[in-house]
């Protein structure tokens, strides 16, 4: 028997990573040390943490890194989303601080949880082998499960946490069943063979069935339909931030792997494949938005709505190619920058002493708090996609790619759809501008980091919208060295 | 770097009212003066376009173009010809009006108020300056949600339907454009290898005739249509008109259903002659149902403010059937009868909220009697509806003959039909004004009525003069856009793969 030999370590491959996971274990060692009161310093150290993982991203720009043969690489795709996964994290971090510590549960452990989900996602990022993408899976999920049941004594946290626990492991079993057929059908878990076996004996059965089986889970993680179900309970019971997280994060990390799978493994993509991602980007889409408009729930609402943001991403990856696929990236930028915003005005806000979480809530907001309230209305401008804001100019990449490949009727249905949802967005708007509250209204949690994440969200979508070009650029940049 | 003309004006409205989000919400003088004085100011900048302006020169003037996202062959391209200058210049003289004629009606939030117009102001002139297919839509876009918020919040009691139908309907159209839009950039980029937004390039191409020309146009059209309100599409405009504070229906009827008309002739004309030309007959047809129930449907309204706002269904289709008359007399005529729509009903709408303010109703039935108690106020109606109606001598009869020439020249039936919607006007518009004006005073509230104060007389004065001045020397406005036309008709008829004859008849 031959020893199995030892795969070269490459740590710089996984600088970024391990300095977030360096910071999470340093977190969780002074969250034992004095002083036990005030957690407050966890959360700068968590930052700083997140500063030095982008910063660490910077400075491998450009690079072609690749370590533990060829499992994990470091270039400009998985950077990209590094950083989208970093600016995610550290905008989660600053509404969390004073959020958290309201709700009476901050702690190290909530830092810690952060900082390895993050881990996840970023390895997730530059997985270049099922086996990484299956470990990311699990390390983001695991912390996320646990992240949103973390108001303990709240049932629907709870619920939302154990909801998403059993149909989240669920779905890995589908992703690590699909990983094992494909293992079978070509003798590899790495990308690069995988592709090459799949283009040497296109259709073969097994092979497509491990592709659906981790389409499924994959779908599962980025709440698409059919299997968003999940979706609408666990964003409204997680405490608000984390919903940011797993909003935001969580879909941009699957849909790094999703995409470098779909890219580097099928090429060109068999015609079957492309029809199937045609109809889940549509049922995605018009599901997402026809049943957010019947909700009353502002977290329902914008998880039906975030369902419906991962059908428009979806039309940019059944584009494909280059503009297709750095649409899809630029377009997870923006709706990052935009969602971390729109869940963080909710974070800042509450009525009673309970989160104000339904619609109603946000009656009069415009007259009491029209700073807050200015904010709320143009992350939600962004999401409907209203020029000049972010959101518009991430559609108009992705539709612009989808019309450019030649799929015009899956375009009209995505503009439609961004019609569609002007309906419920604007109804918030028509609360916050429109209506007079009943009974005690919402009143604002003064929170100075919360503050500046929002402002720093803000100044996202307003840049990305008015100056998008060289955003744009860094994106086609980053998908480059996939379609070599 | 310099900044343009064309900029300034543009972007003046909105720069001042960033400066006024500083201004504390409570010096209501100084927000209410500082946005008077940021709009006349436009106004008076935008004088520069009109001086400068060479009418013999067809092309685009006083242009600004700097690459915007060049990968995707975005740019900020800005420039006006005769067509486009007289809506600028309808931009900015009507802006300062609507922002005085609220000088008292709004209380409520006026500091938002004066800065929603504002921007308002700034979405509106870049639609009309925008020679680039992206910043175009932009602009298109952007300015819903400032009019959303002027009829959503300072409007009604049924405002929030409407403003919500205002924006669904315009957006579902404008959507389908935006999809025409990348197909076009699309096909121009396959055809010729040049990716580009930038419409003076795009419209030099000839798209090539065929079911996709059809469909972009159709697609570009369903968004102007929505927008001018073309019969079937209309039936936000009276919900619209009606739930808008006065500012808001001066500013939408004067300015923004223009957006639709002025899109047909700088859009869809010269980027789709085979498939404008081919849809002629239909939006004839639909120009003229419009011109004739829009009257009808005005008669019997009981409200003063839905009379108006029918009256605009009626009179944007005669503007509708001089753009597609393809002929200099049609063509023109639909022209100045957009500035004269503006002026006219403008001033209609700034009347009627006078009016509302003294008596907060603007039921028919509860007046009467006007002149005895209010001359000055029945006198500058009695202009103003004559202007509308279209009584020579006066802006109205300049626009409606030249579009009714056009027209004859085309079908003499249709002529004849679009006709009849002049006499309906002055059904309408007279029996309204014998209801409301003559007679005995019967409604013992309308008694203690004031008559107009000089803030009024000064919103009134300016509009006034210019009615008549367009009717008495059309020339001075129809001049500037003439050769525009002419080249506009030109480029149709040599990129129409059909003769450009008259219509079937």
């Amino acid at each position: 028997m031959t020893p199995i030999p030892a795969p070269p370590i490459a740590v710089g491959t996984l600088l970024p990573t391990l300095i977030v996971v360096g910071t999470a274990l340093l977190v969780l060692v002074l969250d034992l040390l004095p002083p036990r009161g005030d957690k407050a310093h966890l959360g700068a150290v968590t930052l700083a943490g997140l500063v030095g993982a982008l910063l660490a991203t910077l400075t491998a720009w450009g690079g072609r890194g690749r370590g533990f043969r060829d499992m994990v690489v470091l270039d400009n795709y998985a950077l990209f989303f590094h950083v989208v996964i970093g600016y995610a994290a550290a905008l989660v971090v600053l509404v969390s601080m004073d959020y958290v510590r309201r709700a009476g549960a901050e702690s190290g452990e909530f830092y810690g949880l952060v900082l390895f989900a993050t881990a996840g996602m970023m390895t997730l990022a530059s997985a270049n082998d099922l086996i990484v993408v299956f470990l990311g899976v699990e390390l983001m999920s695991l912390s996320l499960y646990v992240l949103a049941g973390l108001f303990k004594r709240r049932r629907e946290s709870s619920e939302a946490s154990m909801k998403y626990f059993l149909l989240g492991v669920f779905a890995s079993a589908f992703l690590l069943y699909g990983i094992a057929l494909l293992y079978g059908a070509t003798g590899s878990t790495n990308f690069d063979r995988i592709a090459a076996a799949g283009a040497a004996a296109p259709g073969d059965p097994l092979f497509v069935l491990g592709l659906g089986l981790l389409l499924v889970g994959f779908g599962f993680k980025i709440a698409s339909v059919p299997f968003h179900m999940w979706a609408p309970d666990v964003y409204e019971g997680a405490p608000t931030s984390v919903t940011a997280f797993i909003a935001t994060g969580s879909k941009a990390a699957v849909f790094a792997a999703l995409i470098r799978l779909v890219i580097a493994g099928l090429r060109p993509p068999p015609p079957d494949a492309t029809t199937v991602l045609w109809v889940l980007a549509a049922a995605t889409m018009t599901v997402g938005n026809v049943v957010a408009i019947a909700q009353s729930n502002l977290k329902r609402m914008l998880a039906y709505s975030s369902v419906a943001h991962v059908g428009y991403m979806l039309v940019g990856l059944v584009a494909g190619g280059a503009s297709g696929t750095g649409a899809v990236l630029f377009y997870l930028l923006t709706y990052t920058f935009t969602t971390v915003g729109t869940f963080g005005v909710i974070a800042l806000c509450e009525r009673a002493g309970e989160e104000a979480v339904a619609v109603r809530d946000y009656a009069g907001l415009g007259r009491r708090h029209p700073l807050l309230a200015l904010a709320l209305g143009l992350f939600l401008l962004s999401l409907v996609g209203i020029p000049p804001l972010a959101g518009f100019v991430g559609k108009f990449y992705v539709f612009g790619a989808a019309v450019r490949a030649g799929y015009v009727v899956l375009a009209v249905v995505a503009v439609l759809n961004s019609a569609l949802a002007a309906y419920y967005y604007l109804r918030v708007i028509v609360y916050m501008y429109m209506q007079e509250p009943e009974g005690a209204p919402a009143s604002l949690a003064p929170s100075l980091a919360g503050g500046l994440a929002l402002a720093i969200a803000l100044l996202g979508i307003v840049v990305l919208g008015v100056m998008p070009a060289p955003f744009v650029d860094l994106a086609q940049a980053a998908v480059a060295p996939l379609l070599r | 770097m310099t900044i343009g003309l064309l900029s300034a004006v543009t972007f003046l409205p909105a720069a001042g009212a960033v400066l006024l989000a500083f201004v504390p919400r409570r010096a209501e003088r100084a927000l209410r003066g500082g946005a008077l004085a940021v709009a006349i100011l436009t106004f008076l900048v935008s004088l520069g376009l009109y001086t400068g302006f060479d009418a013999g020169r067809a092309d685009y003037q006083f242009q600004e173009n700097v690459p915007w996202m060049p990968a995707l062959g975005v740019g900020y391209h800005l420039g006006i010809d005769g067509i486009s200058l007289l809506l600028v210049l309808l931009t900015t003289f009507l802006t300062p009006l609507a922002l005085a004629s609220a000088w008292q009606a709004i209380e409520d939030r006026g500091k938002e108020f004066v800065i929603t117009l504002l921007i308002l102001e700034s979405g509106m002139l870049g639609v009309f300056v925008s020679l680039d297919l992206f910043l175009f839509y932009v602009f298109w876009e952007a300015m819903l949600i400032p009019m959303y918020f002027v009829i959503g919040v300072w409007g009604g009691a049924d405002r929030i339907y409407a403003a919500v139908k205002f924006v669904l309907y315009t957006m579902v159209g404008s959507v389908l454009m935006l999809v025409a839009i990348l197909a076009l950039w699309v096909q121009h980029g396959t055809a010729t290898g040049t990716y580009t937004f930038d419409l003076p390039t795009l419209a030099r191409w000839v798209v090539p005739t065929g079911p996709a020309q059809t469909l972009m146009f159709l697609a570009f059209a369903l968004a102007f249509a929505i927008k001018v309100p073309l019969f079937p599409f209309h039936t936000w405009l009276p919900d619209a008109h009606v739930e808008a504070p006065t500012a808001g229906s001066v500013i939408l009827a004067g300015v923004l259903l223009k957006m639709g008309t002025y899109g047909f002739l700088r859009f869809c004309l010269p980027l789709f002659p085979d498939a404008s030309v081919a849809f002629g007959p239909v939006i004839f047809a639909l120009g003229v149902i419009g011109v004739v129930y829009g009257a009808w449907v005005s008669t019997v309204q009981p409200d003063l403010k839905k009379l108006v706002a029918y009256s605009s269904v009626s009179h944007l289709g005669f503007v509708m059937l001089g753009i597609f008359t393809f002929n200099v007399q049609g063509m023109a005529g639909g022209l100045i009868q957009m500035v004269n729509h503006g002026l006219s009903t403008g001033a209609l709408f700034l009347l009627v909220g006078m009016i509302y303010e003294r008596r907060h109703t603007r039921l028919i039935a509860d007046f009467g009697g006007l002149w005895k108690v209010v001359p000055a106020f029945s006198a500058v109606f009695l202009v103003v509806a004559l202007s509308s109606l279209g009584l020579p001598g006066l802006n109205g009869f300049v626009g409606e003959f030249l579009i009714l020439v056009g027209v004859f020249q085309v079908n003499p039936w249709l002529a004849a039909l679009a006709a009849t919607g002049i006499v309906f006007a002055a059904v309408y518009l007279l029996w309204m004004y014998q209801r409301v004006v003559f007679g005995e005073l019967q409604n013992e509230e309308n008694r203690r009525l004031v008559d107009l104060t000089p803030r009024e007389w000064a919103v009134l004065v300016p509009v006034v003069a210019l009615i008549v001045g367009i009717g008495v020397y059309p020339t001075a406005f129809t001049g500037l856009t003439e050769a525009s036309i002419e080249a506009l008709i030109a480029q149709v008829q040599a990129k129409a793969s059909v003769a450009l004859g008259p219509l079937p008849r």
